[in-house]
């Protein structure tokens, strides 16, 4: 090639967009109305009188800042985590309109390119870039019919700010009763300052016939840093409930620690899925998301069921443990994991399994993918209860390394208190294969093809649990969160 | 369509491949034949591209190019195709899904659009056909699972889906039973045209009753030994290979 001028000027723009930092992760906010930094009393007064909370709920608050201020980080997960200042942390910020960019041509092409091999609409787009479009792309239309016949059913969906107000006896009776603010670090912290989030009502006998997902909340784009969900399904009911997308997500906070807590009542059955695509940090490492989440949910009545499926690809480090507390009689509970680490990505993540009720059961499916230099663990807890008899767990646990350069870790924990309980692990680690590799190259895959093509067919099984379209996401997404790991 | 000159590689710092030379036409077939251990398959490796050998000298063209300077999907494209002696399994990956990959990044290499998904069925089915492929193992995981023969009915099928000009037979013939072996060669033969050739890598004469070649290589310790057609087939059946090892040694002295 011949060196030119415009050559040297294209090759700049590449290196730059290949080795620089990811300019649009994180983007100066200038028009929102954000507190001074740091956290006292005053903040969370602060925070609960402007969003017009009841004293009840500033209770709350208070005394999970007042517990909180007894904790300490913790430090007992296979992480390794930079030193938070908490003091340098604002915890609040008017949700106004973001300045954003003004159309897709302002948008970083190298951020476009990612939207369209995922294959993202361009409406989505625009929305994920920030541009402020309302109605037109928002599809008033749709909203609006979906809301209709949401509240035909007497399903209730809301932000969690409009809970608060409009149903405050449904959020005082389950608020807080699944994940109590006592429980973590992060959950303390999320307790006191929670900013928004989603609240969902299933009436008894209801099956929403639609999943519900935060895109279609009012508000969602202003998914917040300190996120709180509530889902509650009452007796002989369903839900799907889908967090998150696979288009990567800018945000100008780089610690979240959200809460989600679901309550399963008799019967009733709740299907949980995420694509977590938070922004992961650069290849080398510099920046990305602190993700520490809590999320649990409770199978209250007899035959209830509550199913977690994740596909976890972003942050820079991921703390999380979708848990089940299996304590109605013959309940289930359900994880089923792929968590894909890159790069300088840490990922310690796992579930819970609480047997308490008898004849409950149990299934873990989950399958780490680590490449570059990240490191990915699996930590899971199998608890089965004096009382919890006959009850089964099924754990399958998988790691596949793209590179030796990265890390597998799995750390299970059983304890069992009964001897009428079954439990199986099975786990296996491997190496992605030359030979599979080479058998595709012959085929005229290229091999960044088919790393792709093997890796979705590893993940196939917790992939194939997603709601449909989600699933065809996140295959894409799979692939091209590998892109470059290729040594 | 194919000369190969001098060629040698090696693996791990031991070579294997002492100079080869060959010249493949097209419409032609030829048997490379020769005991254990001779670099059967290392050659048909090499000549698909696995990065797990290197050359270390010669050279191979084909149709005009630097086969040796082209990546293994790139000689994929130009129409090199190579049956494996133990394909690999990859689970979750399903054949429907693993072939539309291979033919529409074929395509993509042409300039052509992918192909819909109703006309790649439809070529998925009339190539089915000719190897009699179990439409079941088509939406199973690639290989996983699939007897022996079934194994090697796949490779046959993805050959007929990618049509080749060259097409490399690594010990096709290795674990079948008569039925298959009829079955996999009757396959390879109705893909046989005056555009395209075959070379067949086999111990065995068996596979050649079925496949008929033109010309029959001995391969050994890295080198073409001897060079004939068919008939010589017949007397290493008959003689085993013993006597060549004779030869070649006696000639070089060892």
């Amino acid at each position: 090639m011949e060196l030119t001028d415009k050559n040297i000027k294209n090759k700049t723009i590449l290196d730059e967009a290949a080795n620089g930092d990811y300019k649009y992760g994180f983007v100066t906010d200038i028009d929102t109305h954000v507190i001074p930094k740091g956290l006292n009393e005053d903040v969370i007064r602060y925070i609960s009188q402007v969003k017009g909370e009841p004293e009840w709920l500033l209770d709350f608050r208070l005394k999970a800042y007042r517990h909180w201020l007894t904790l300490e980080v913790p430090h007992w997960a296979h992480l390794n985590i930079p030193e938070i200042d908490f003091q340098d942390i604002s915890y609040y910020a008017a949700p106004k309109k973001k300045e954003g960019p003004k159309s897709m041509d302002e948008v970083d092409p190298e951020l476009r390119k990612t939207f369209d091999k995922l294959g993202i609409s361009l409406e989505e787009q625009m929305r994920l870039s920030g541009i402020a479009v309302d109605a037109v792309m928002d599809s008033v239309s749709v909203k609006t019919t979906y809301k209709e016949r949401l509240a035909e059913l007497g399903v209730i969906f809301c932000s969690i700010s409009e809970a608060v107000r409009d149903y405050p006896d449904l959020v005082k009776k389950y608020l807080g009763s699944v994940v109590p603010y006592t429980d973590n670090f992060y959950a303390a912290l999320n307790s006191a300052v929670f900013s928004d989030g989603s609240f969902v009502y299933i009436p008894k006998g209801v099956r929403c016939p639609m999943e519900l997902s935060t895109y279609f909340r009012i508000n969602a784009a202003d998914t917040g840093q300190f996120e709180r969900t509530l889902i509650v399904a009452d007796d002989d009911s369903y839900v799907s409930y889908l967090e998150g997308c696979t288009a990567p997500m800018r945000d100008n906070n780089q610690l979240h620690a959200a809460i989600v807590e679901i309550i399963v009542e008799e019967r009733a059955s709740v299907k949980y899925s995420t694509v977590q695509n938070w922004y992961p940090g650069d290849k080398n490492g510099k920046g990305g998301i602190y993700n520490f989440v809590t999320k649990r949910g409770l199978c209250r009545g007899d035959f209830s069921k509550l199913s977690w499926t994740q596909v976890e690809t972003g942050s820079a480090i991921t703390w999380k443990y979708p848990s089940c507390v299996l304590a109605g009689d013959n309940s289930v509970g359900e994880f089923y994991s792929v968590a894909l680490t890159n790069n300088y990505q840490q990922a310690d993540t796992g579930t819970k399994m609480i047997h308490l009720g008898k004849n409950t059961r149990s299934t873990i499916v989950s399958k780490g993918i680590s490449a570059g230099y990240s490191q990915n663990s699996y930590r899971g807890l199998v608890r089965v209860a004096p009382k919890a008899i006959n009850s089964r767990n099924y754990t399958q646990c998988d790691s596949l390394l793209l590179s030796s350069t990265s890390g597998a870790h799995t750390f299970p924990y059983i304890d069992i208190k009964n001897d009428s309980s079954v439990v199986e692990h099975e786990a296996t680690t491997s190496k992605i294969n030359e030979e599979q590799i080479f058998y595709c190259n012959q085929r005229g895959i290229s091999t960044e093809d088919a790393i792709g093509l093997i890796v979705n067919g590893y993940a196939k099984e917790v992939v194939a649990k997603l709601p449909m379209e989600f699933a065809v996401e996140a295959q894409k997404l799979l692939q091209v969160s590998l892109e470059g790991s290729i040594g | 369509m194919l000369t190969i000159k001098d060629l040698h590689a090696n693996i791990e710092g031991k070579e294997i491949l002492k100079g080869i030379n060959l010249q493949v036409n097209a419409g032609e077939v030829h048997a490379i034949m020769g005991p254990n251990g001779s670099g059967k398959s290392t050659l048909a490796s090499v000549l698909a591209g696995n990065p797990a050998f290197t050359v270390t000298g010669g050279s191979v063209v084909f149709n005009g190019k630097d086969l040796l300077a082209m990546s293994p999907e790139d000689r994929s494209h130009e129409g090199v195709f190579l049956s494996f002696q133990y394909p690999v399994e990859i689970p979750g990956v399903s054949m429907v899904n693993f072939m539309r990959a291979a033919v529409n990044e074929k395509r993509k290499y042409y300039g052509m659009e992918p192909l819909s998904a109703s006309d790649f069925l439809k070529l998925m089915r009339e190539k089915r056909a000719i190897v009699e492929l179990d439409n079941k193992l088509t939406s199973r995981s690639v290989n996983e699972g699939f007897s022996g023969g079934e194994k090697k009915r796949n490779e046959i099928f993805q050959m007929a889906m990618l049509e080749p000009k060259l097409s490399i037979l690594d010990e096709t013939d290795s674990g079948l039973d008569i039925d298959a072996l009829r079955t996999v060669a009757g396959g390879v033969n109705k893909l046989k045209t005056a555009n395209n050739a075959t070379i067949v890598i086999t111990h065995y004469q068996r596979l050649l009753d079925y496949i008929k070649p033109d010309f029959v290589h001995v391969l050994y310790k890295g080198r073409i030994v001897k060079t004939g057609g068919p008939e010589l087939a017949l007397v290493l059946e008959e003689k085993g290979y013993d006597w060549i090892k004779q030869e070649f040694d006696n000639m070089r002295g060892e």
